[in-house]
């Protein structure tokens, strides 16, 4: 199974954002990390990483994923520093995860639907992830 | 920089670990007298928040760096790296600090000409990479090349000490500093001003030769020298064949000593 992050500069924002994915998701792993760990905006590469471990299936206990029943991680992203962040995080973590290159909330969306097909892999949920830049809503 | 041949063995890793405290330690009390500039440069073109930041990242990166048991060079560079990727923030943690993760990784076997060099141009390709950005968009990448490449010429094919070729990297990153001035930003968040960002320096170029400063001056320490008084340019022959001088001809260059 395809696990999926959602990372914004607020926590509440991933929050919610993880939720409305949920919703389409069935027994998906969506972990949401955000903010800069004293409350404020920000991300944390070191709390990123803990939620692809977390995302992967495994203990989240360190740089190793590779327990993990997962078939990978797919990151979504809001802005700026977050995408940098997630980068150092994908790169530190022991389990497999890419970073979509899609508007947050709706590749989260797409990712969460993609990643219910029994034979979805990280490059097909990535693919769905980031077919929502064209969405039009107009 | 340790490059004493008479240190070897644990001795040598211990004293090369040592350095690279002292060296965090210096980069960390600099910042910190520098944060008021920092943060006006920074309030000119971004959100004036580069000073503090990068004051409070390296404050709690040397703290973290002198509780470390007895640690190797590359110990130290990534618990520094880490520690500023966590209390940095914005853009400038992964920048400064998620590249010196990476790069510490070149330092495994200590700090010699070679290891150094390496690291500076792994440094240096991972900032590029990550901040997507090259020499002209007004960033910390105009600082670092030239002083990247101009230590690495100075190693491998002028053969100077080490602490001339860092003293000419610092001059080059001086430079590198005065050419953010004149140009257009095309990455970060001075991207946003357009035209108006010209005319203004970059802080994170000049927190990078802040940086480089003070390696320098700790290095010049370690080793028990005056910093030497040098610049940037070559001390090789003009004419020389650029094929050759860029070989592995040390003596070749030698000669203009």
């Amino acid at each position: 199974m395809v696990g999926i992050v959602v990372v914004s500069h607020s926590e509440r924002a991933a929050e919610g954002i993880a939720e409305v994915a949920a919703e389409m998701a069935g027994d998906t792993r969506i972990e949401p990390v955000g903010g800069d760990g004293k409350g404020g905006i920000g991300t944390v590469p070191d709390a990123i990483e803990d939620a692809i471990d977390a995302a992967a299936g495994g203990s989240g206990d360190g740089a190793d994923g590779s327990d993990s029943d997962a078939d990978g991680v797919v990151v979504l992203v809001d802005l700026g520093s977050a995408v940098m962040n997630a980068d150092v995080a994908v790169e530190l973590s022991g389990a497999e995860a890419v970073i979509a290159d899609a508007p947050v909330l709706e590749g989260a969306v797409n990712a969460a639907v993609a990643a219910t097909d029994p034979s979805a892999t990280v490059e097909s949920v990535r693919e769905q992830a980031e077919a929502a830049r064209d969405i039009e809503k107009l | 920089m340790s490059d004493d041949g008479a240190a070897t063995g644990d001795d040598r890793t211990t004293d090369d670990g040592a350095a690279v405290v002292a060296a965090a330690e210096a980069v960390a009390e600099r910042i910190e007298a520098e944060r008021d500039h920092l943060t006006q440069l920074d309030s000119a073109i971004g959100d004036a928040d580069h000073g503090g930041n990068m004051a409070r990242g390296w404050a709690a990166a040397a703290d973290a760096a002198r509780d470390l048991d007895d640690p190797d060079a590359e110990t130290v560079a990534k618990t520094v790296g880490k520690t500023l990727m966590a209390e940095v923030g914005g853009a400038s943690g992964p920048l400064f600090g998620g590249s010196l993760v990476f790069a510490a990784g070149e330092l495994d076997e200590g700090v010699t000409p070679e290891t150094a060099v390496a690291f500076a141009e792994t440094y240096l390709e991972k900032v590029e990479d990550r901040g997507d950005a090259r020499v002209g968009d007004q960033t910390m990448v105009d600082a670092l090349t030239p002083a990247v490449h101009t230590f690495k010429k100075s190693i491998e094919v002028d053969d100077l000490p080490p602490i001339e070729a860092l003293a000419k990297a610092v001059d080059a990153a001086e430079r590198g500093v005065a050419f953010t001035v004149p140009i257009r930003a095309r990455k970060g968040r001075a991207s946003y001003l357009g035209w108006r960002s010209v005319g203004h320096q970059d802080p994170g170029a000049t927190s990078a030769l802040f940086i480089l400063e003070e390696l320098l001056d700790v290095a010049a320490d370690r080793l028990g020298v005056d910093v030497p008084e040098t610049d940037a340019s070559s001390p090789t022959i003009p004419d020389e064949d650029p094929d050759e001088a860029a070989g592995d001809s040390p003596e070749a260059a030698s000669e203009d000593d």
